[in-house]
Formats: C-alpha cells, structure tokens, sequence
C-alpha cells in the first residue's frame, strides 16, 4: 500500500472494520501531537533518552565504576565531556548509566501500579456498595500522606535501596490511578450498552475486564505520562536524601548527593546529574501534556 | 443551608476514618522495622535480662493488636515517644521544629500566589500567544526540576558567585538564641521584640528557600488558575458582558476571575499541603530548621519515634488542608449541592 492509500485508508470517515476504526483514531491523535511543537520535543527528547540508555555500553568510553584517584574532580575535557567526579570516575559515563536505572524505576512503578490501580478502581465503581466503600476508604488513607513522605516512611522501614524505593513508590502511586478509573467507571456503568451486555448474561468480571477496562484506558495512559515525571523526581528524591539507590550505583539523585560538597569549587559535578533530572522530567511533562491534549480535549 | 451543613458534616465524618487508617499505616511501618527499638534503647550490649524487661515495659511481647491499642492510647494523650537522637518528647521536638516549617510554606504560598495568579489570568485572555507558551514552559520547567537541584543551584549563584544572599540556616550564627521564642517563626519573634537586625537577617535567609519552594507551587498554580479561566472566559455571560461594552480589564478580573474565585480557594489549600513535600527536600539544602529537616535527620539516625511521629504529624495537617479546601469549596460555591 503506498503512502497516500494509506493515508485515506486511515482518514475514512466510513472504516470498514472495528480495526481500520482504531488505527484511523490512533493516526488522528498522532497528527494532532505532531502539531503540538512543544510535545513533539518531550517525545523525541524521550524517544533518545530510552535508546541511550539500552545503549549505555555501546555509547560511553569507560565503565561507570571505574576510578582515577590522580584524575578527580576534573573539568569538562575531550577525554572527559562532562569530567569527573570525587572518585575520578567519568561523569558522562555515570550520567548515561544513571538514565538506565532512573528509567528502570520508572517502568518498574508504572508496570506495578496501572494495572493494580485500573482493576482496583474499576471493580469497585463497577460492584459499588461496601466494596467500593472499602476500597475508597483505603485510598484515602493512602493519598492522606504528601508522596515523598510516606516513600520515606517505607522505604526506613523496608531498607534503603533500588528495589525498597520502587515499591514505596508505587504503593504511593496506586490510588490516583485507583480514583482515575473508579470516576471513569462510574460515568460507563449505567449506560445503556453495559446493560445490554449485562443483558447477554455477562458476568462482572467480563463487563469490567471487557468493556469498561478500555474505556478508562485512555485517562490512565495520560495520567501515567504526566506522572512519569512525578516518578522520576520522586526517586531522585529519595536518592538524594540518602534512602534510594546507595553508593556507588550510578543514580542521578544519590550523585547529586554524594557531590554535594563540590558545589563551590567543581560545581559542575552535581549539577550535571540535575540537569540530567530536569531533562528527563522536562520531556516526559511536555509530552504528557501534549498526550493529554489529544486524548482528553476537555481539559485543555 | 441545612443541607449544605450536613454535608460538610459528612465529609467530616470521613475524616477520623482516614486518620484512623493513617496512624494504622505509620503504626505497622514502625513494626515491619528492621531496626529493633529494644535495642536502640538499652544498646547492643545490655545482658539478656535486660533485654527482656525493657521488651515486656514497652508491651513489645503482647500481640500485634493489644500493641496496636497501646499505641492508640499514648497517641490519645499526645504521647509519641521519646526521640533517641534529641532524648526530648517527639511532641515537644515536633513543637520546636514545626513553626519554621510554616513560616517557610506560607511566606512560599504567598510569593506563589502574588505571581502565579496573575500570570494564569494573563495567559488565559491571551490563548495560544508567545506570553501563553512562554507561561506553559516556565510553568512546567517548575514541575520538572527537583527543589534540590533548584536549590543548590541557587546557593552558588547568589550565595557563593554573587554574594547577595546569605547561606543555609534561619539566620545568621551571630544572632543566634538572641531573640526569645515567642511564636517559634524568628522572623515574627524578631519584629515583636524589634529586633530590626535580627529581623533583616533572618528574612534574608527566608528569601532563598521560599523562592525555591514558591516556583515549586506556582507552577501548579498558574497552571490551573489558567485552566479555570479558559472555562470561565468561554462562558456566555462573558459574551453579555462584552456586549455591553466594558473594558476587558473589567472582563477578565470582575467577571471571570470573580468566577474562579472559589475552585482556586481548593487548589491553592491543595498547592499548600504539597509544599510540605518540597519542604523536606529544601529544608535539607538549605539546613532550615524545620519539620523536613527534622525528618530526615531522624531517618539518617534510625530514630523511628521521630520518623513515625513526624510522618503522622504531616499527614494530620495534609488531611486537614485537604478537608478545609473541601469545605471552602462547598461553602462557598452555591453550584454544588
């Protein structure tokens, strides 16, 4: 099929098929994104932070524990893009790594939460009554702490590190996305083709799962970008007060932590992992609210 | 009105729920701790016998349910235990730390909002101008750069490379202990007493941090502030109001704004609670004795009393922002019913 085909076969106001529907609206947001100058920026800047840190080996000159007592705190050089740190251990190399573990956080809390929150919030709009109740009253205690604080409190009590970070993240995460679905839900419940398909002998599972699940899809995928930023600066967080990743792992916040000291004499050294923070939490913002343009109009 | 009272009583009513689950939270955070708080007591070298009397006094061999009662019970007196690093009353400490924490948010909250108003109101009558973009960027750049990098960042530039702010702390270590706690804001206790030189110098500290936590807050601001506008400038009085030919001054801040009023009442209460996050972290940078400070001091010593008793205080006062906004909003706005 050639280019222009293509294009008409997507733009087609009559789809043939449920499945032409679904690409023709997916192309459509997508040219409504490319528009938008300032989301395009976040998704490209993105798009490269993700390949350079799946690449990180390919693209760094040394590994990112190697030191050189004779060569710390270096200037930006050749040899050195961003120089080095306390332990001569290049700074470009850390950072890129750096990407690699921030990144994983982030996949990691978003894999967790957004199907826990989704399912959660969806039974409980969908069976209502005492389950609902319940549930909701959960998520209120949940979202009754700031994020950053009750991450703290778990991660003191699980032990400071990647994985306890992760987890006290997402178990901080989960109600927004549990509220998210359960308000969505509530709007699709009493409508007419939920009864119909209630009609047809469907069970809860099979409504829920089947034809509400997709529905809230959207507001989900929106909310997950713009709080992929939250994530990403939540754990840097966490880091630089000493409870996320530990020394000597490369993550951008503990490295802002563990050169703090520097910032008078060799300010380059923690403030290249913060702009590394502010970049990645930059694009995903900007993206996320491009996305949030193209799959929710109404709250522009 | 009646109405509206029972309903503000409901959503009271939800409250002590939540506050219920939230003690329960720090509570079983404190007993999944790997730190034993027997040992942290009596150190690792106490004999064994020891070990056990200090173990049976703090009810640590009863079941995790009749504990869960004790807590409640010391809880209900006002008792969080002692901390270790501090030995005084977490309560007391809390008590000494807290009023830095608010002079801080609120001087923020304010800058936040002198700024951040009006800039969301701009950006709205001019949709999609190189003013709104620009609004956009600075807004989200506030959302996207951690209130530590900030903060370091603006240590080296005003303190350390231009010289015209002064360093980390409340004031400066000459006037330290000079002005009697009154308040426990030194700003304020220095005014009372009219010390005017302590007073400069401890607002010269304020600057910096609350700057660094205002741009935190006002990005959130602005950004609903335009939001709200947009609806309120598409709404058909608006068009009536042109009409009859006011300016669009008075358009935009007698009409519209005066019809955001109330929502921006939730989300500045909203804007408020979440400075307490950006307080721990620039509390840190710039060593501001304040609650956050306290926090993750506490957390670096394993002094769980502190933690816990910390976490539960934020999360009271979170809670209790979040019901204010509420009942503001339902006061306030005769659409909700």
């Amino acid at each position: 099929m050639s280019g222009t085909t293509l294009r008409a076969w997507l733009l087609t106001d009559t789809p043939a098929s449920r499945r032409q529907a679904a690409w023709g609206r997916t192309y459509r947001g997508w040219l409504l994104l490319r528009r938008n100058k300032l989301a395009m920026a976040g998704l490209v800047t993105t798009m490269v932070l993700i390949v350079a840190s799946l690449a990180a080996p390919l693209i760094t000159p040394y590994s990112p524990s190697a030191q050189d007592l004779a060569d710390r705190l270096a200037p930006p050089t050749a040899a050195h893009w961003f120089g080095t740190d306390e332990l001569g251990r290049d700074l470009y190399t850390r950072v890129v790594y750096g990407g690699r573990i921030t990144l994983g956080m982030v996949v990691a809390v978003v894999v967790l939460v957004a199907p826990a929150g989704l399912l959660i919030g969806s039974f409980a709009g969908y069976l209502g009554g005492v389950v609902d109740k319940a549930l909701m009253r959960i998520t209120d205690v949940f979202l009754a702490f700031p994020r950053l604080i009750l991450a703290l409190a778990f991660v003191a009590a699980l032990k400071p590190g990647i994985t306890s970070a992760v987890f006290a993240i997402a178990l901080t995460s989960w109600p927004a996305y549990a509220r998210l679905a359960r308000a969505d839900t509530l709007t699709i419940r009493d409508s007419d083709y939920i009864a119909a398909v209630r009609l047809t002998g469907a069970g809860a599972g099979r409504i829920v799962l089947r034809h509400i699940v997709p529905l809230c899809l959207s507001s989900v995928i929106v909310r997950v970008t713009l709080d992929m930023s939250g994530i990403i600066l939540t754990a840097a967080g966490l880091g630089f007060l000493g409870m996320g990743a530990q020394p000597p792992t490369a993550e951008w916040g503990t490295m802002i932590a563990s050169a703090r000291g520097y910032i008078l004499q060799q300010w380059w050294v923690p403030t290249i992992p913060g702009m590394a923070i502010l970049i990645a939490s930059l694009a995903f913002n900007l993206f996320g609210d491009g996305m949030r343009d193209v799959l929710d109009p109404k709250q522009r | 009105m009646m109405r509206r009272l029972r309903q503000i009583t409901g959503t009271a009513a939800s409250v002590p729920v939540t506050l219920f689950g939230l003690i329960l939270v720090t509570f079983l955070i404190g007993r999944v701790m790997p730190i034993d708080p027997v040992i942290a007591i009596v150190g690792d070298h106490a004999p064994p016998d020891v070990i056990a009397r200090v173990r049976t006094e703090l009810g640590l061999d009863r079941p995790l349910i009749v504990q869960f009662g004790i807590y409640l019970a010391r809880l209900l007196h006002g008792n969080l235990g002692n901390s270790v690093m501090t030995t005084h009353p977490v309560t007391q400490d809390i008590a000494t730390y807290f009023p830095a924490t608010f002079e801080l948010a609120t001087t923020a909250i304010i800058l936040a909002l002198v700024i951040g108003i009006p800039l969301g109101v701009i950006a709205a009558a001019r949709q999609g101008s190189r003013f709104d973009h620009a609004v956009r960027v600075v807004s989200l750049a506030g959302q996207s750069i951690p209130v530590f990098v900030l903060g370091l960042i603006f240590l080296l530039i005003f303190y350390v490379k231009l010289g015209i702010a002064p360093g980390t702390g409340q004031v400066d270590v000459v006037y330290d202990g000079m002005v009697n706690r009154i308040t426990g804001m030194l700003v304020v206790d220095a005014a009372i007493e009219g010390q005017w030189d302590v007073f400069w110098n401890a607002l010269g500290h304020l600057v910096l941090p609350a700057i660094i936590l205002a741009y935190f807050s006002l990005a959130y601001i602005t950004r609903m502030t335009r939001a709200f506008m947009l609806d309120a400038l598409a709404g058909e009085y608006i068009v009536t109001a042109r009409a009859k030919g006011l300016s669009g001054t008075a358009i935009l801040w007698r009409h519209a704004f005066g019809n955001i009023a109330v929502p921006l009442i939730t989300v500045i209460a909203l804007a408020y609670a979440g400075l307490l996050e950006g307080a721990v972290l620039t509390e840190t940078v710039f060593s501001w004795p304040g609650i956050g400070l306290y926090l993750t001091v506490s957390l670096l010593n394993a002094d769980m009393n502190a933690v816990l008793g910390a976490t539960m205080v934020i999360g009271f006062v979170y809670v209790g922002l979040n019901l204010l906004a509420d009942i503001a909003y339902r006061l306030l706005d005769p659409r909700v019913r």
